[in-house]
Protein backbone atom coordinates (compact mmCIF):
# COMPACT_ATOMS: atom_id res chain seq x y z
CA UNK A 1 0.00 0.00 0.00
CA UNK A 2 1.22 3.32 -0.79
CA UNK A 3 1.87 5.89 1.69
CA UNK A 4 0.96 9.45 0.56
CA UNK A 5 2.76 12.37 2.57
CA UNK A 6 0.20 14.39 4.15
CA UNK A 7 -0.72 17.83 1.78
CA UNK A 8 0.16 20.64 4.43
CA UNK A 9 -3.03 22.62 4.43
CA UNK A 10 -2.16 26.31 5.34
CA UNK A 11 -4.76 28.77 6.31
CA UNK A 12 -4.87 31.38 3.81
CA UNK A 13 -3.14 35.04 5.03
CA UNK A 14 -5.84 37.34 6.29
CA UNK A 15 -4.88 40.11 3.50
CA UNK A 16 -5.59 37.89 0.75
CA UNK A 17 -9.55 39.33 1.40
CA UNK A 18 -7.50 42.95 0.34
CA UNK A 19 -6.99 43.38 -3.24
CA UNK A 20 -3.92 45.23 -2.53
CA UNK A 21 -1.82 47.05 0.04
CA UNK A 22 -3.27 49.94 -0.33
CA UNK A 23 -6.76 48.65 0.31
CA UNK A 24 -5.02 47.62 3.61
CA UNK A 25 -3.90 50.83 4.12
CA UNK A 26 -7.59 52.62 4.24
CA UNK A 27 -8.39 49.47 6.29
CA UNK A 28 -5.81 50.84 8.95
CA UNK A 29 -6.87 54.55 8.92
CA UNK A 30 -4.05 56.60 10.84
CA UNK A 31 -5.41 58.40 14.03
CA UNK A 32 -7.57 61.37 12.66
CA UNK A 33 -7.41 63.34 15.58
CA UNK A 34 -2.83 63.80 15.20
CA UNK A 35 -0.75 63.33 18.20
CA UNK A 36 -2.32 65.29 20.72
CA UNK A 37 -1.77 65.40 24.48
CA UNK A 38 -4.38 65.34 26.89
CA UNK A 39 -6.15 68.16 27.64
CA UNK A 40 -5.14 67.53 31.49
CA UNK A 41 -1.78 67.59 30.63
CA UNK A 42 -1.86 70.18 28.61
CA UNK A 43 -3.48 72.70 31.09
CA UNK A 44 -1.01 71.70 34.09
CA UNK A 45 1.62 72.42 31.71
CA UNK A 46 0.44 75.90 31.12
CA UNK A 47 -0.58 76.61 34.63
CA UNK A 48 2.79 76.11 35.12
CA UNK A 49 4.40 78.46 32.27
CA UNK A 50 2.03 80.92 33.50
CA UNK A 51 2.89 81.10 36.86
CA UNK A 52 5.69 83.70 38.14
CA UNK A 53 8.94 82.20 37.24
CA UNK A 54 7.48 79.00 35.99
CA UNK A 55 9.03 78.87 32.36
CA UNK A 56 12.46 78.31 34.16
CA UNK A 57 11.01 75.10 35.51
CA UNK A 58 9.67 74.29 31.92
CA UNK A 59 12.29 75.72 29.84
CA UNK A 60 14.52 73.22 32.23
CA UNK A 61 12.25 70.25 31.60
CA UNK A 62 12.76 70.89 28.00
CA UNK A 63 15.94 71.37 27.02
CA UNK A 64 16.78 67.89 29.70
CA UNK A 65 13.79 65.37 27.57
CA UNK A 66 15.90 67.52 24.18
CA UNK A 67 18.71 66.66 25.44
CA UNK A 68 17.67 62.77 26.32
CA UNK A 69 15.77 62.63 23.15
CA UNK A 70 18.76 63.59 20.86
CA UNK A 71 21.40 61.28 23.04
CA UNK A 72 19.20 57.98 22.24
CA UNK A 73 17.96 58.26 18.93
CA UNK A 74 17.38 54.82 17.91
CA UNK A 75 17.64 54.73 13.88
CA UNK A 76 15.69 51.41 12.68
CA UNK A 77 17.00 49.13 10.48
CA UNK A 78 15.61 49.74 7.16
CA UNK A 79 17.57 49.39 4.19
CA UNK A 80 15.94 50.17 0.69
CA UNK A 81 18.48 50.47 -2.15
CA UNK A 82 22.51 51.02 -2.63
CA UNK A 83 22.25 54.03 0.06
CA UNK A 84 21.65 50.96 2.32
CA UNK A 85 25.17 49.87 2.30
CA UNK A 86 26.25 53.40 3.50
CA UNK A 87 24.03 53.08 5.76
CA UNK A 88 25.28 50.01 7.33
CA UNK A 89 29.14 51.67 6.98
CA UNK A 90 27.82 54.34 9.43
CA UNK A 91 26.20 51.40 11.47
CA UNK A 92 29.53 49.68 12.20
CA UNK A 93 32.56 50.40 13.61
CA UNK A 94 34.81 52.65 11.55
CA UNK A 95 32.00 55.73 11.69
CA UNK A 96 30.67 54.37 14.87
CA UNK A 97 27.62 56.07 15.43
CA UNK A 98 26.84 54.58 18.59
CA UNK A 99 28.99 57.23 20.12
CA UNK A 100 26.13 59.32 19.23
CA UNK A 101 24.05 57.47 21.10
CA UNK A 102 22.49 55.85 18.37
CA UNK A 103 21.86 52.13 18.30
CA UNK A 104 20.52 50.28 14.66
CA UNK A 105 17.24 48.33 15.85
CA UNK A 106 15.37 45.98 14.42
CA UNK A 107 12.00 46.83 15.57
CA UNK A 108 10.27 50.28 14.46
CA UNK A 109 8.13 49.65 17.55
CA UNK A 110 11.47 50.67 20.08
CA UNK A 111 12.63 53.43 17.39
CA UNK A 112 13.05 56.95 16.88
CA UNK A 113 14.45 57.42 13.52
CA UNK A 114 13.70 56.03 9.94
CA UNK A 115 16.68 56.40 7.50
CA UNK A 116 14.99 55.88 4.31
CA UNK A 117 18.26 54.74 2.67
CA UNK A 118 17.33 54.36 -1.07
CA UNK A 119 14.72 54.53 -3.80
CA UNK A 120 11.00 54.37 -2.66
CA UNK A 121 8.75 52.32 -5.52
CA UNK A 122 5.18 52.96 -5.59
CA UNK A 123 4.65 49.84 -4.48
CA UNK A 124 6.86 49.84 -1.28
CA UNK A 125 5.30 53.19 -0.68
CA UNK A 126 2.43 51.55 1.85
CA UNK A 127 4.95 49.44 3.54
CA UNK A 128 7.25 52.25 3.79
CA UNK A 129 3.89 53.92 5.14
CA UNK A 130 2.75 51.22 7.75
CA UNK A 131 6.16 51.11 9.26
CA UNK A 132 6.67 54.82 9.42
CA UNK A 133 3.23 54.48 11.53
CA UNK A 134 4.14 51.17 13.56
CA UNK A 135 6.92 54.20 15.55
CA UNK A 136 6.27 55.39 18.23
CA UNK A 137 5.95 59.54 18.83
CA UNK A 138 8.08 61.43 18.77
CA UNK A 139 9.71 60.37 15.85
CA UNK A 140 11.92 61.50 12.76
CA UNK A 141 12.87 60.87 9.39
CA UNK A 142 15.77 61.53 7.34
CA UNK A 143 15.76 61.49 3.71
CA UNK A 144 19.35 59.71 2.26
CA UNK A 145 20.29 59.81 -1.05
CA UNK A 146 18.79 61.61 -4.59
CA UNK A 147 16.07 59.07 -5.01
CA UNK A 148 14.42 59.03 -1.00
CA UNK A 149 14.87 63.27 -2.00
CA UNK A 150 13.84 63.71 -5.33
CA UNK A 151 13.22 60.39 -7.54
CA UNK A 152 16.97 60.89 -8.57
CA UNK A 153 17.75 59.71 -11.59
CA UNK A 154 14.64 57.45 -11.99
CA UNK A 155 12.49 60.81 -11.27
CA UNK A 156 11.33 60.08 -14.69
CA UNK A 157 10.46 56.87 -14.69
CA UNK A 158 6.83 55.70 -14.30
CA UNK A 159 7.38 53.12 -10.74
CA UNK A 160 9.14 55.82 -8.27
CA UNK A 161 7.77 58.09 -6.06
CA UNK A 162 9.13 61.53 -6.37
CA UNK A 163 10.40 61.82 -2.89
CA UNK A 164 9.75 60.50 -0.01
CA UNK A 165 8.45 63.72 1.52
CA UNK A 166 4.93 62.71 -0.36
CA UNK A 167 5.01 60.04 2.24
CA UNK A 168 5.75 60.79 5.07
CA UNK A 169 7.47 64.29 6.86
CA UNK A 170 11.04 64.95 6.19
CA UNK A 171 13.14 66.41 8.98
CA UNK A 172 16.67 65.86 6.92
CA UNK A 173 17.34 65.42 3.89
CA UNK A 174 21.29 64.41 2.70
CA UNK A 175 21.99 65.16 -0.44
CA UNK A 176 24.41 62.32 -2.67
CA UNK A 177 24.23 59.72 -5.08
CA UNK A 178 24.89 57.36 -2.61
CA UNK A 179 25.87 59.62 0.18
CA UNK A 180 29.34 58.82 2.26
CA UNK A 181 28.79 57.76 5.25
CA UNK A 182 30.89 60.91 6.50
CA UNK A 183 27.62 62.88 4.87
CA UNK A 184 24.88 60.58 6.20
CA UNK A 185 26.77 61.54 9.89
CA UNK A 186 26.46 64.82 9.28
CA UNK A 187 23.15 64.75 8.22
CA UNK A 188 22.74 62.52 11.76
CA UNK A 189 24.50 65.22 14.08
CA UNK A 190 21.57 67.67 12.17
CA UNK A 191 18.98 66.24 13.53
CA UNK A 192 20.13 65.97 17.29
CA UNK A 193 21.10 69.82 16.65
CA UNK A 194 17.16 70.06 15.20
CA UNK A 195 15.88 68.06 18.10
CA UNK A 196 17.77 69.74 20.61
CA UNK A 197 15.39 72.94 19.46
CA UNK A 198 12.09 70.40 19.31
CA UNK A 199 9.74 72.37 21.13
CA UNK A 200 6.43 71.09 21.06
CA UNK A 201 6.73 66.80 21.50
CA UNK A 202 4.62 64.42 18.16
CA UNK A 203 3.33 67.55 16.50
CA UNK A 204 4.43 66.45 13.15
CA UNK A 205 3.74 68.35 10.08
CA UNK A 206 1.46 67.23 7.39
CA UNK A 207 3.37 65.35 4.10
CA UNK A 208 4.46 67.68 1.64
CA UNK A 209 1.75 68.12 -1.08
CA UNK A 210 3.79 68.59 -4.17
CA UNK A 211 2.10 67.77 -7.97
CA UNK A 212 3.45 68.06 -11.12
CA UNK B 1 24.10 20.11 -33.42
CA UNK B 2 25.62 22.53 -35.55
CA UNK B 3 24.48 25.95 -36.23
CA UNK B 4 24.22 24.49 -39.92
CA UNK B 5 22.69 21.71 -39.22
CA UNK B 6 19.79 23.51 -37.27
CA UNK B 7 19.46 26.02 -40.04
CA UNK B 8 18.87 23.04 -42.31
CA UNK B 9 16.43 21.73 -39.82
CA UNK B 10 14.18 24.73 -39.22
CA UNK B 11 14.30 25.29 -43.10
CA UNK B 12 13.13 21.66 -43.72
CA UNK B 13 10.70 21.52 -40.99
CA UNK B 14 9.21 25.23 -41.26
CA UNK B 15 10.24 26.61 -44.33
CA UNK B 16 11.79 29.55 -42.63
CA UNK B 17 15.44 30.69 -42.90
CA UNK B 18 16.99 31.16 -39.73
CA UNK B 19 19.72 34.16 -39.36
CA UNK B 20 22.53 34.22 -37.93
CA UNK B 21 26.00 31.90 -37.64
CA UNK B 22 28.19 30.48 -34.80
CA UNK B 23 25.66 29.15 -32.41
CA UNK B 24 23.30 32.42 -32.42
CA UNK B 25 20.36 31.77 -34.76
CA UNK B 26 17.74 34.07 -34.95
CA UNK B 27 14.14 33.10 -36.58
CA UNK B 28 11.28 34.76 -37.04
CA UNK B 29 7.69 32.66 -38.35
CA UNK B 30 4.51 34.19 -38.25
CA UNK B 31 2.26 33.76 -34.70
CA UNK B 32 0.14 30.52 -36.12
CA UNK B 33 3.67 28.90 -36.41
CA UNK B 34 4.81 30.05 -33.07
CA UNK B 35 4.53 26.88 -31.43
CA UNK B 36 5.32 24.68 -33.96
CA UNK B 37 8.45 26.65 -33.90
CA UNK B 38 8.99 26.28 -30.19
CA UNK B 39 8.53 22.62 -30.28
CA UNK B 40 10.92 22.45 -32.91
CA UNK B 41 13.35 23.83 -30.62
CA UNK B 42 12.46 21.75 -27.73
CA UNK B 43 12.33 18.27 -29.52
CA UNK B 44 14.44 18.31 -32.47
CA UNK B 45 17.61 21.13 -31.54
CA UNK B 46 17.59 20.03 -28.64
CA UNK B 47 17.15 23.54 -26.43
CA UNK B 48 16.14 22.94 -23.10
CA UNK B 49 16.98 26.21 -21.66
CA UNK B 50 14.38 28.70 -21.48
CA UNK B 51 16.64 31.70 -21.33
CA UNK B 52 14.03 34.85 -21.29
CA UNK B 53 10.76 35.72 -23.17
CA UNK B 54 10.38 39.82 -23.93
CA UNK B 55 8.46 42.03 -26.27
CA UNK B 56 9.27 45.01 -28.83
CA UNK B 57 6.80 47.31 -29.19
CA UNK B 58 7.19 48.88 -33.13
CA UNK B 59 4.10 51.45 -32.65
CA UNK B 60 2.08 51.07 -35.48
CA UNK B 61 3.43 47.91 -36.22
CA UNK B 62 2.30 46.11 -33.52
CA UNK B 63 4.10 43.76 -31.13
CA UNK B 64 6.92 41.86 -31.55
CA UNK B 65 7.36 39.44 -28.94
CA UNK B 66 10.97 37.87 -28.67
CA UNK B 67 12.20 34.35 -26.98
CA UNK B 68 15.31 32.72 -26.07
CA UNK B 69 15.97 29.01 -26.04
CA UNK B 70 19.49 27.89 -25.42
CA UNK B 71 20.90 24.39 -25.72
CA UNK B 72 23.94 24.75 -23.39
CA UNK B 73 25.39 21.12 -24.24
CA UNK B 74 25.58 22.26 -28.08
CA UNK B 75 26.16 25.67 -27.25
CA UNK B 76 23.29 26.82 -29.84
CA UNK B 77 20.75 29.66 -28.73
CA UNK B 78 17.87 30.49 -30.69
CA UNK B 79 16.36 33.51 -30.92
CA UNK B 80 12.52 33.62 -31.82
CA UNK B 81 10.36 36.23 -32.79
CA UNK B 82 7.25 36.57 -33.57
CA UNK B 83 5.57 39.70 -34.94
CA UNK B 84 1.36 40.46 -33.39
CA UNK B 85 -0.44 42.52 -35.56
CA UNK B 86 -1.01 46.33 -35.04
CA UNK B 87 -3.31 46.24 -32.12
CA UNK B 88 -3.48 42.62 -31.38
CA UNK B 89 -2.57 41.44 -27.93
CA UNK B 90 -3.20 37.57 -27.78
CA UNK B 91 -0.01 35.32 -28.35
CA UNK B 92 0.54 31.36 -27.62
CA UNK B 93 2.08 30.87 -24.53
CA UNK B 94 5.69 29.02 -24.20
CA UNK B 95 4.21 27.39 -20.59
CA UNK B 96 3.79 23.60 -21.90
CA UNK B 97 6.70 23.49 -23.23
CA UNK B 98 8.66 25.58 -21.27
CA UNK B 99 7.78 25.63 -17.15
CA UNK B 100 10.46 28.46 -17.31
CA UNK B 101 8.46 30.62 -19.49
CA UNK B 102 5.73 31.36 -17.36
CA UNK B 103 7.18 34.16 -14.97
CA UNK B 104 9.07 35.30 -18.04
CA UNK B 105 5.39 35.72 -19.81
CA UNK B 106 3.93 37.16 -16.36
CA UNK B 107 6.64 40.02 -16.67
CA UNK B 108 6.10 40.50 -20.48
CA UNK B 109 2.39 41.01 -20.03
CA UNK B 110 3.10 43.31 -17.20
CA UNK B 111 5.00 45.41 -19.13
CA UNK B 112 3.74 45.19 -22.56
CA UNK B 113 -0.04 44.11 -22.01
CA UNK B 114 0.49 40.81 -23.96
CA UNK B 115 -2.12 38.30 -23.86
CA UNK B 116 -0.41 35.23 -23.42
CA UNK B 117 -3.02 32.34 -24.78
CA UNK B 118 -2.80 28.85 -22.20
CA UNK B 119 -0.68 30.86 -20.00
CA UNK B 120 -2.07 29.53 -16.26
CA UNK B 121 -1.56 32.12 -14.25
CA UNK B 122 -1.51 35.43 -16.21
CA UNK B 123 -1.19 38.33 -13.32
CA UNK B 124 1.14 41.18 -13.26
CA UNK B 125 4.07 40.16 -11.43
CA UNK B 126 6.48 43.37 -10.97
CA UNK B 127 4.05 45.73 -10.56
CA UNK B 128 0.69 46.68 -7.92
CA UNK B 129 -2.46 44.51 -8.82
CA UNK B 130 -4.56 47.56 -8.94
CA UNK B 131 -1.74 49.27 -11.59
CA UNK B 132 -3.52 50.51 -14.89
CA UNK B 133 -1.26 50.53 -17.94
CA UNK B 134 1.44 48.64 -19.36
CA UNK B 135 4.78 50.99 -18.30
CA UNK B 136 7.25 49.89 -21.21
CA UNK B 137 4.47 50.45 -23.58
CA UNK B 138 5.54 53.31 -25.91
CA UNK B 139 2.00 54.78 -25.50
CA UNK B 140 2.69 54.50 -21.40
CA UNK B 141 2.80 58.40 -19.68
CA UNK B 142 5.30 57.96 -17.40
CA UNK B 143 3.55 60.56 -15.39
CA UNK B 144 0.15 58.66 -15.35
CA UNK B 145 -1.29 59.32 -11.88
CA UNK B 146 -1.11 56.49 -9.46
CA UNK B 147 -2.70 57.84 -6.49
CA UNK B 148 -1.65 58.09 -3.68
CA UNK B 149 1.63 58.64 -3.95
CA UNK B 150 2.29 60.37 -7.35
Amino acid sequence: MEIKAPTPQIPPPVWTEFKDLQEWEKFHQERPEGDKHSEIFEQATEGVFNFPGGFIATGLVDSILNWARKSSVWPVTFGLACCAIEMMATFASRFDVERLGMVPWASPRHSDLMIISGTVTIKMAPMLKRIYDQMPDPKWAVSMGSCANSGGPFRYGYHVVKGVDRVIPVDVYVPGCPPPPESLLNGLLLLQDQIAHFKKTGQRPAPNPKTD
Amino acid sequence: MTSDQAKAEIQERLGVAAAGERGQLTVTVPVERWLDLARLAKDALGCLYFNFSTAVDWKDQGLEVVARVENVVAALSLTMKTRLGPGETHCPSLVPIWRGAEWMERECYDMFGVRFDGHPDLRRILLGQDWEGHPLLKSYAVDTPHPPFR
